[in-house]
């Protein structure tokens, strides 16, 4: 019985966010404390379960949900390492970003909408990570654009719902494209589950039809490159930032952006398998269009004078390492690209958690008005500083880790241009970055903030947005500084590459 | 008596509305109730019976045909007459509280409701061609008061185009039968279908039947009649008949071009039919997105919708596509049944609340209608055929079977359809997670919306994402007594 119950973890740990999802719905608006506890309550259950699936991983049970959807077609969840990861960032993550979100919208409206669908995406984040082949990656990554359009026009003005025009005018395009794509690799080698360097019969009908094979492989990265940002797709993300803080956070730190990024790993490794990928010349292009990406988004966001939109330009250029590190092909650019899947979330969502402090506590919103916030608001700006340190690639900090093994991958696959091109984004994110923090530190602080509630002056900002930020913060530094340790993400990393590459 | 659940599936329905005219619902409310979930009972012994049995017959009455009436029911007719019978059931529990709430004449609606029940489960049973005449006939004559019952000017003129429209399709299709009949000298669907053969004769039959039905669906370029009748009716109505009534026209179309004119459908025939589908895909979509009430988009969504069923006749003849559109315009007449019927009412919930469906009057709306509009958006969500929806998997299949039979104009119109439908869906979605404009006193409601009227939307919507878990029970029953190749 608690066997059989075991075996179908994955299902529950879905179900958890559904059922959060279901409850804050039924919550009326102004049950903020019941509302609260279950948010935490089925953030945490969620957050258990996730490390329940780890733990029954790691002493060798095989985790499988599947039924039939349709003939020849299931709905397929399964625990690889992958999966694991990109699971277990999302439920650790989800937990933190529902802690600031729920002090974040203390008072404003809609807030049972905004939680409910706030978990649904957390849900649909989830089986994307644990989806076992193409078809459940596609059924949750479609959702996840549902469950996603309510948090981005959440405030409801007219910018709000400009900006959720173009997100679902770029990701539903991609959806449909990824749609096509799917169902033509269906119609051609049946149904594939996912396998560690590509499956076998993918690779015989790409011999035999290499056209064919291309067309649905390009159709296939097209219509996740839309989540990825991926140039010339990227134009969405920072339009969206119109969103609020959390919403901002969550979906350039875990859900939206990653679930782009992930799927990427997924057709290219898993799907297709790198050399099938790069026997028909697509894996160069997607390098080369990573490339393009990256020292973009650097330049466009040098340009930028709102925080959260510097931030989302970056967001661009470094979501865009995970996939040169799967493009470059070889088991150390993989890894650097894998574990950038992390590093890049707990940075980014960091950044994008003290950016909000700001903007709460005292009404900063451009980057010329941080001057001096460093003594009034040390610990965010610790925080922040982390993060930017770390965006930029200064040892020890997580990013230092991704940069370092994208390097040696480059070297590894001789591919010496791309060293070209993580210099410049160093340079580049040093130059988008420093200035931000000069002003932090170093420069005068003004006279008062007049965009500051007056009720908050005497604290530094509310504790539950700034534990987030400290925690994740400790985190992004931690996972730099105890990189060789067992179960970090570089050593989780390390194990998926592993099946990949076995050697 | 095994079989006795057909004759009663067309019977019971019809008996309550004998009851109801004569008790009157004013004396007795629970009678259309009672009768609704007779007729739900009897329904579910008859899909029963299919899965377990395969396909069932019966002779009223002990007659044998020619003389007597024969009832059949394969898979295809169970799901429709399942469909039916829960959309059924939610537009009986809605209908009350609506109707009354809004001053309608409950008296009238029961008895036309029910009749049109009992003639959409007899359309689905119904074997022999000219049954399906008379079926035909009395879904028009109840669907056109239906339309009509507002009473007002709108409302009685496209009812009126309806009447007419539909009556000629009726003749059209009688026609056809009578040169069928004269043929043939048989009017059993099986038996006419071995005997005719590819000639003029049955061609013009063919085309007779086809475009008198085609007035009655709605195909593309018959459909003038259908957004003004079904927006301007009351929500419970348009619901049975855009769910329902549009729905059966088009069952019939697949039905006998399937059993009667097989012959006839060659690649040519059904690319003819295909792109008068395509063609309503595209233009029920694009005419959608400009229409200014709640009620005219979902009403518009209903002639694109219909225009995807059409699809089946060019992929069945191909081998490699057949079994998958198949499945797939089965699946997406149940999905759409659902999801349809369950936007409507929830508008219907707009109009009680509000006394309006001008979308650009429905901003901030969420706070009051939160669950009728959580219910707008999953109804639209599988109308643009998102997972995990019905609508989803049925979209799945049309596009295994057009790209597995290299159909490459139908996997296009497919695809197109869908953005389309997402255009139109968010746009009526933006507006209700709009804001209110500023310095906007905030929108109260007029009318308090019962509880019942919101959940059963919720729960009919609900339906189309269990189907979206799992197809294989549909798709086994679906198996029962389909053609040869489509198995």
């Amino acid at each position: 019985m608690i066997d059989a119950l075991q075996d179908l973890l994955p299902l529950w740990a879905l179900l958890a966010s559904l059922g959060t999802a279901v409850i804050i719905f039924a919550l009326r608006d102004e049950r903020r404390r019941q509302r609260t506890f279950w948010n935490l309550f089925g953030a945490s259950v969620k957050l258990l379960l996730v490390a329940l699936l780890v733990y029954g991983f790691l002493q060798g049970r095989s985790y499988q949900v599947a039924w039939e959807v349709v003939p020849g077609v299931t709905f397929h969840l399964a625990a690889d390492p992958l999966a694991l990861l990109f699971a277990m960032l999302s439920a650790v993550l989800w937990l933190v970003t529902t802690v600031y979100a729920v002090a974040y919208l203390e008072n404003s409206a809609q807030r049972a909408r905004f939680f409910g669908f706030f978990s649904l995406c957390v849900a649909a984040t989830f089986g994307i990570a644990l989806a076992g082949n193409l078809f459940t990656f596609l059924l949750f990554y479609e959702a996840l654009t549902l469950a996603t359009y309510p948090l981005v026009v959440h405030r409801g003005h007219p910018a709000a719902l400009a900006a959720g025009r173009t997100y679902l005018a770029y990701t539903l395009g991609g959806g449909m494209a990824l749609l096509a794509g799917t169902v033509a690799l269906y119609a051609a080698v049946g149904e594939q589950p996912f396998s560690p360097g590509g499956s076998a019969a993918v690779a015989e009908w790409a011999a035999a039809a290499p056209g064919a094979a291309t067309v649905v492989l390009a159709l296939l990265l097209g219509g996740v490159a839309v989540k990825a940002a991926l140039f010339p797709l990227q134009a969405w993300l920072p339009i969206a930032m119109v969103a609020p803080a959390p919403v901002s956070a969550l979906l350039h730190a875990v859900a939206v952006v990653k679930a782009g990024a992930f799927g990427v790993v997924r057709i290219v490794q898993d799907v297709y398998g790198h050399d099938v990928a790069a026997d028909l010349n697509v894996t160069p292009v997607l390098a080369a269009l990573a490339a393009v990406t990256i020292l973009y988004g650097s330049l466009r966001a040098l340009a930028q004078v709102d925080i959260k939109r510097r931030l989302a330009f970056s967001t661009v250029s470094q979501v865009s390492f995970i996939t040169l590190g799967v493009a470059m092909g070889g088991p150390l650019a993989l890894i650097g690209g894998l574990v950038h899947l992390v590093h890049q979330g707990l940075m980014k969502i960091t950044l994008f958690f003290c950016a909000g402090n700001y903007a709460e506590t005292l009404g900063i919103h451009r980057i010329e008005s941080l001057n001096g916030v460093g003594r009034r608001m040390p610990l965010t700006s610790v925080a922040f500083t982390i993060g930017a340190l770390g965006m930029i690639g200064f040892p020890p900090i997580a990013g230092f880790i991704s940069k370092w093994h994208l390097g040696l991958g480059a070297l590894a696959q001789e591919l010496y241009w791309v060293l070209a091109v993580l210099v410049a984004s160093t340079l580049l994110n040093a130059a988008y970055f420093l200035p931000v923090l000069r002003r932090i530190w170093l420069l005068p602080a003004p006279a008062g903030w007049p965009g500051a509630p007056a009720w908050r002056r005497g604290a530094e900002t509310h504790r539950w947005l700034l534990y987030p930020a400290l925690f994740t913060a400790l985190a992004a530094l931690l996972a730099g500084v105890l990189a060789a340790a067992e179960f970090s993400p570089l050593n989780w990393a390390q194990r998926i590459v592993e099946q990949e590459y076995p050697p | 008596m095994a079989t006795l659940s057909l004759p009663l599936a067309f019977f019971l329905p019809l008996l309550t509305a004998l009851a109801v005219f004569l008790v009157r619902a004013r004396r007795a409310p629970w009678l259309p109730l009672l009768g609704a979930l007779a007729t739900v009972v009897a329904v579910a012994d008859v899909v029963r019976q299919v899965a377990e049995h395969g396909p069932q017959v019966h002779h009223l009455g002990g007659w044998q045909p020619p003389l007597g009436v024969e009832l059949y029911a394969d898979g295809l007719s169970a799901l429709m007459l399942g469909m039916t019978a829960l959309v059924g059931l939610a537009v009986t529990l809605y209908a009350g509280p609506y109707l009354r709430g809004k001053g309608y004449n409950t008296e009238l609606f029961w008895p036309l409701w029910l009749v049109q029940w009992a003639t959409l489960n007899g359309t689905f049973l119904s074997a022999d061609l000219f049954n399906l005449y008379v079926m035909l006939e009395l879904l028009t004559l109840t669907a056109a008061p239906l339309a009509a019952m507002a009473g007002d000017r709108p409302s009685l003129g496209a009812a009126m185009r309806y009447l007419l429209l539909a009556l000629l399709g009726s003749l059209a299709y009688l026609l056809g039968v009578a040169l069928l009949y004269g043929g043939t000298g048989t009017l059993h669907l099986r038996e006419v279908g071995e005997l005719v053969g590819a000639d003029a004769h049955t061609a013009v039959a063919a085309a007779l039947i086809t475009a008198g039905l085609f007035a009655k669906a709605a195909v593309f370029p018959l459909h003038m009649w259908l957004m003004p009748a079904h927006s301007n009716a009351p929500a419970p109505a348009s619901a049975a008949l855009s769910a329902l009534v549009a729905k059966a026209g088009l069952y019939l179309v697949l039905r006998l071009w399937l059993w009667v004119f097989p012959v006839l459908l060659s690649t040519y025939m059904g690319w003819l039919i295909g792109a008068l589908g395509a063609l309503a895909v595209l233009y029920g979509s694009l005419q959608a997105l400009r229409q200014p009430r709640l009620k005219q988009v979902i009403a518009y969504s209903t002639i694109a919708q219909l225009g995807y069923l059409l699809l089946l006749l060019p992929m069945v003849v191909i081998p490699a596509a057949a079994v998958h559109a198949w499945q797939g315009v089965a699946y997406h007449a149940l999905a759409h049944g659902f999801a349809k019927s369950a936007a409507f009412l929830a508008a219907g919930n707009m109009l009680y609340s509000l006394g309006h469906d001008r979308l650009e009057g429905l901003r901030g709306l969420t706070p009051y209608l939160s669950i009728t509009v959580l219910t707008l958006g999953l109804a639209f969500a599988s109308l643009m055929a998102l997972p995990p929806s019905g609508g989803f998997l049925a979209k799945w299949l049309l596009l295994s079977g057009a790209i597995s039979g290299g159909q490459w104009p139908w996997a296009v119109v497919i695809i197109l359809g869908s953005v389309l439908a997402a255009a139109y869906a968010f746009r009526v979605l933006a507006v209700a997670h709009a804001a209110p404009p500023a310095g906007y006193t905030e929108v109260r409601p007029a009318q308090r919306v019962p509880r019942i009227m919101e959940w059963v939307p919720l729960l009919l919507v609900l339906i189309v994402y269990a189907m979206g878990v799992t197809a294989m029970p549909a798709l086994g029953l679906l198996e029962q007594g389909a053609p040869e190749g489509l198995q």
